[in-house]
Formats: C-alpha cells, structure tokens, sequence
C-alpha cells in the first residue's frame, strides 16, 4: 500500500473479484453503452423517465451502503472521521449512478416514456 | 520499477493533494494502459533454490521467474497448504471460517520454478547446497532462506498446542483451525464473563499488533453481548510499552484506557496450569500468578531449527540466542554469505515479521541477487516498512505504518490518519488485504 502502481490495483481489483471481475467490467461498459445508445436514439432525456430511474437510483444508493456494510461486518456506528463519510458517500453515489442507469434501461425497454413524452420535448 | 525508496512525509495539505492526483491518475492509467513496463528478463544459468514457500518464498519465486531466463529456480517446502496468516485474526473474531485462511501452495508456484515437496533439514552455506530430510542435496548458487519462524510452545512450562481450544485457552497463531477454536473459547467467555489475559512473548514476533487487536475485538464481542461489566481484561505487555513504536504504544495506551483495559507491564509468560487455569509470568519483582477464565497465549518465536542450528544465525547480539538470519537491514543479503538472502519471517532485522514487510523486503532482495548474477548493482532499498491494520473494534481500525526509525508513513497522509480509528481501514482490511496478497504471492503486487 506504500505505492500507487495502476497494474497493482488491476491485479488486487482482478483478486477481489476473481472469476466475476472481466464479467462485472464487460457489464458495465455494456450498460453504459447501452444508456449511451438510448440517449442518441432519442436524442432527449426522457424526463418522465429520468425521474423514475432517480428515485429507483435513491434507493440504489442506500442499497450499495447496506451491501458494502454487510460483506464487512460492519454498522453504522463505525463510521468515523471525515474520510469514513466521504467513502460512504461515495459508495451511496456510485449505487445511485448505477441504479439509475440501470433502470432508465429497463425502463425504455418496458417502453415506459416512450414516445409518449416525446412530443412535449419539442 | 521499484519507487519504495522515497519516505513519504511533509505537509499533510499538499500532500492530500498530491495522493489525490497520484490515484486519479493512477486509476487512470489503469484504464487507459494494457501493461507494465518490466524490464528484460536477464539470461542466466544460475541455480537458484528458495527455502520456504510461505508468503515470502511464493513472492520470491514469482519475482525471480519474472526477472531472470534460462535459470534454474528451486523452491523447497513440503507444506501443501498455504496459510493467509493475516486471515487467522477474523477467524478468531468469529467472522470468517477456518478454509478463508488456507489455499494450496501449488496455486502459486509459477510454472517455470521446480518445487521440491520436501523440507530444508540441513543449511550448507560453505557448501553451497541444502539438504532436505530426507537427505537430497540441493546445490545453489543463490540461496533465498524464507522458512518462517517457529512457534515454541514448549517454551511455556505446561502449554501444549493440543490445549488450544480447550479449558479457556486459545491462541491466534497456531494455524486456522487454532483460530477458529480461539473463537470458540473466546465466545463461551464472553458469554459467562471473567478475567481474560493477553499479551504478548518478549522474542521477536509476527506481526506484534495481533494481540492487541485480538484485546480489543474481545472487548468488542463483551460490549456487543451486554457483557463487559461482567468481564475483567488485561494485558500483559513484555516491557514498559504497548507496541515498539513509541507514537503508536501512547496511542494503545489510551485507547486501552478508554476500553478499560488493564495492563500488566513488564509481564512475560512462563508457564500455564490448565488445571488451575492460572498462568504465571515473569516480572522484574519475580513470579507472578493470574487465574484466568480465557487466555489468548503467544508462545516465544525463533527461528526453525534448520535455521538455528546453520552458520546463517547473528553469532552475538539480541537475535543470536533465537537464531535469526545475520542479513544487511536495507538490502536482506547475508553479512558473510554473500550469495545468500533471506526474507520474511526469519530474517534478522528490527520491526515487523508481516506480510507487509514481505511485500517490500522480496523486490528489494531480488532486485540485490540478480545484480549479483549478473555482475551489476542494486540501489534497491528495504526502510523497514511496514504496516499493521490495527483493529480496535469490529468495524474501525487504524492503518498503522512505520519504518526502521519508528517514523510513521501512512500510504494517504492527510487522507486516512494512522492514529485513527476508521471504518476505511477496517474495510480495506476485510476487502483488499487478501486480494493484495494473493497478487503479492503472484509477483503482481
């Protein structure tokens, strides 16, 4: 931990993972992808949409702080100096994004939104 | 490839800064670049065997395959099982189950280094060679001794390893299976309360923070149960301090406090009656006496016999008596066996025996032989350091790092303080320890 290489984290990144790490990765950049291709599609955020997939991202948020305190044993409680919030908060970020990637994807896909708030866009 | 040799320290701002950027670019270059630049390996004929393939062993076979072609490179151990020792310690805080500790040693020897399943009887350092029990001998040209220490038990009148887990007595280190039967006691007293003793050997030792977080996840398990006031801890510490860095021990002395830990100084354990379920120490003003409900022993530490009883051992001074490698501090090669290494555990120098120093003494020490080799020179450098996740509850512990000169050198100045209790360090404990090491025993980290 005593220097930053980029291929060390790659590995200790690879270790935590294991078999899951490139499938997580190819996931990711996928979904991505995906939210990126709607977006050209449409040519628009969908607001009615983007507010849903917000609020399922709120929940995402507090969903990834629940995940990462459970496979740590840990509580509430042991969040401690400034540092301990800032990673909480950025784990409660990070779930958000996700969430809300992740559900204006499967939003369009169930055609919600679509088309039908198009014409106010205009 | 090796950047270990400029000590971090200054201000804390700027610093902060600068680790900011460091990692942001480092991610970033992670991103962006496919591979490392690593040098051509040199070309060689040289024999080299490796004594050991613990931590420190694993990690010197994976480097010298990466380093050198055309070498034959011999790693000598008969353990089938590797021990994550770092792992022992959620074992014992009845986190984890005994199989997260252990993996197999050959999931890690790299495919161009021969593994002789046998154990180092005989160190021939005027020979060259060594010689394993059951008699073969290994001739070397280059000598890395990794063979660990031992744990001598038998060094506490009445303590056996077979105790361990039975009348309240548990102890950490004896293996995964030890840890998890630690746990058990530790649990059955938390649930009755007492008096519960700890503390630590006055020999060298491995990781010397362990008993102090196995002290303070006890105290955590009573809290959570309901059950502190019921119970009585104490530490036996084997001097006037808590830890060898002076900053660290002030700093366990208030947590202590605060914990209501009491400590016992200048109390080293000499014996242990089951029976009675007493244990004896030794202090300046003679034998001293205290009954116990649980004890977590840690037996004296030395250097395996084959080790001891080699001419690699320091001939005079505080590490003779217990055997440890006679090595030059900064670059881990012997003082008169000037084609000899020796890493990890059993090496003769000042601070701690860890996976940590492991992961900084084994590049250092490579880098060393194979100038060596290859008639070069290796400004390479080994500070001493090293670092020690210190738990002091489930949940928060404080990221302890230090070099030879007692010098704190945390990783993220002014981003997670060493002094403090966080939740980050506990993470990174639980999370991304192991993965580092397995990736350390890879030659990748």
């Amino acid at each position: 931990m005593k220097e930053l290489d980029p291929m060390v984290f790659l590995a200790v990144f690879q270790e935590i993972f294991g078999l899951f790490f490139w499938p997580l990765v190819a996931f990711v950049v996928l979904g991505l992808l995906a939210f990126l291709a709607i977006l050209m599609r449409e040519r628009s955020i969908d607001p009615r949409r983007l507010v849903w997939s917000e609020l399922v991202g709120l929940g995402g948020g507090f969903v990834g702080i629940w995940f990462m305190m459970a496979i740590t044993s840990s509580r509430i409680e042991d969040l401690g100096g400034p540092i301990d919030w800032l990673l909480a908060t950025g784990i409660w970020a990070a779930g958000a994004v996700e969430a809300t990637i992740a559900a204006y994807i499967v939003l369009y896909l169930l055609g919600f939104g679509h088309r039908t708030m198009a014409p106010l866009m205009r | 490839m090796s950047r270990f040799l400029t000590p971090q320290g200054g201000g804390p701002g700027g610093l902060a800064r600068r680790q900011i950027l460091k990692l942001g670019g480092a991610l970033a270059a992670a991103a962006l670049v496919g591979g490392r630049a690593v040098a051509a390996p040199v070309d060689t004929k040289a024999r080299i065997v490796i004594a050991g393939a613990g931590a420190a062993g694993l990690a010197a076979a994976s480097r010298l395959a990466q380093r050198v072609s055309g070498a034959t490179i011999t790693l000598v151990d008969a353990r089938r099982d590797h021990y994550y020792q770092p792992g022992f310690t959620l074992i014992a805080a009845g986190l984890k189950p005994p199989s997260y500790a252990v993996s197999k040693t050959g999931a890690y020897v790299p495919r161009s280094v021969e593994w002789i399943e046998e154990a180092v009887a005989e160190f021939d350092p005027v020979g060259n060679k060594v010689v394993t029990d059951s008699g073969r001998a290994v001739p070397y040209d280059f000598l890395v001794v990794a063979t660990g220490l031992e744990l001598n038990y038998g060094a506490i009148a009445g303590m056996d390893r077979a105790l361990i887990g039975r009348s309240g007595i548990g102890s950490v280190y004896a293996g995964p299976d030890q840890a998890a039967a630690t746990y058990e006691e530790m649990s059955r007293f938390a649930d009755t309360g007492g008096v519960a003793l700890f503390g630590r050997p006055a020999t060298e030792m491995k990781c010397a923070g362990a008993p102090l977080k196995y002290t303070f996840i006890t105290d955590d398990t009573l809290r959570q149960r309901g059950m502190r006031s019921k119970a009585e801890l104490i530490y036996a510490a084997q001097n006037q301090t808590l830890f060898s860095v002076p900053i660290v021990s002030e700093k366990v002395r208030m947590l202590f406090q605060d914990r209501g830990v009491k400590v016992a100084y200048d109390h080293v354990i000499t014996a242990i009656d089951p029976g009675r379920k007493v244990a004896t120490y030794a202090t300046p003003k003679g034998p001293v006496e205290f009954g116990y409900d649980f004890i977590n022993v840690i037996p004296p530490m030395r250097a395996p016999d084959a080790v001891r009883k080699s001419p690699l051992p320091w001939a005079s001074g505080s590490w003779a008596a217990d055997g440890w490698m006679e090595v030059d501090r900064s670059t881990l090669q012997h003082k008169r066996f000037q084609n000899v290494f020796g890493v990890g555990d059993v090496a003769g120098v000042p601070k701690g025996k860890t996976a940590a120093s492991v992961k900084w003494q084994v590049p250092v020490a490579v880098d060393h032989l194979i100038a060596n080799l290859s008639g070069g020179t290796s400004k390479a450098v080994y500070t001493g350091y090293t670092s020690c996740p210190l738990i002091t509850r489930i949940g928060q512990a404080m990221l302890v790092e230090f070099d030879y000169e007692n010098n704190l050198t945390p990783s993220f100045p002014g981003l997670i303080a060493p002094l403090e209790e966080l939740w980050i360090s506990w993470v990174m404990k639980e999370i991304a320890l192991k993965p580092t090491y397995i990736a350390m025993l890879r030659g990748m980290a």
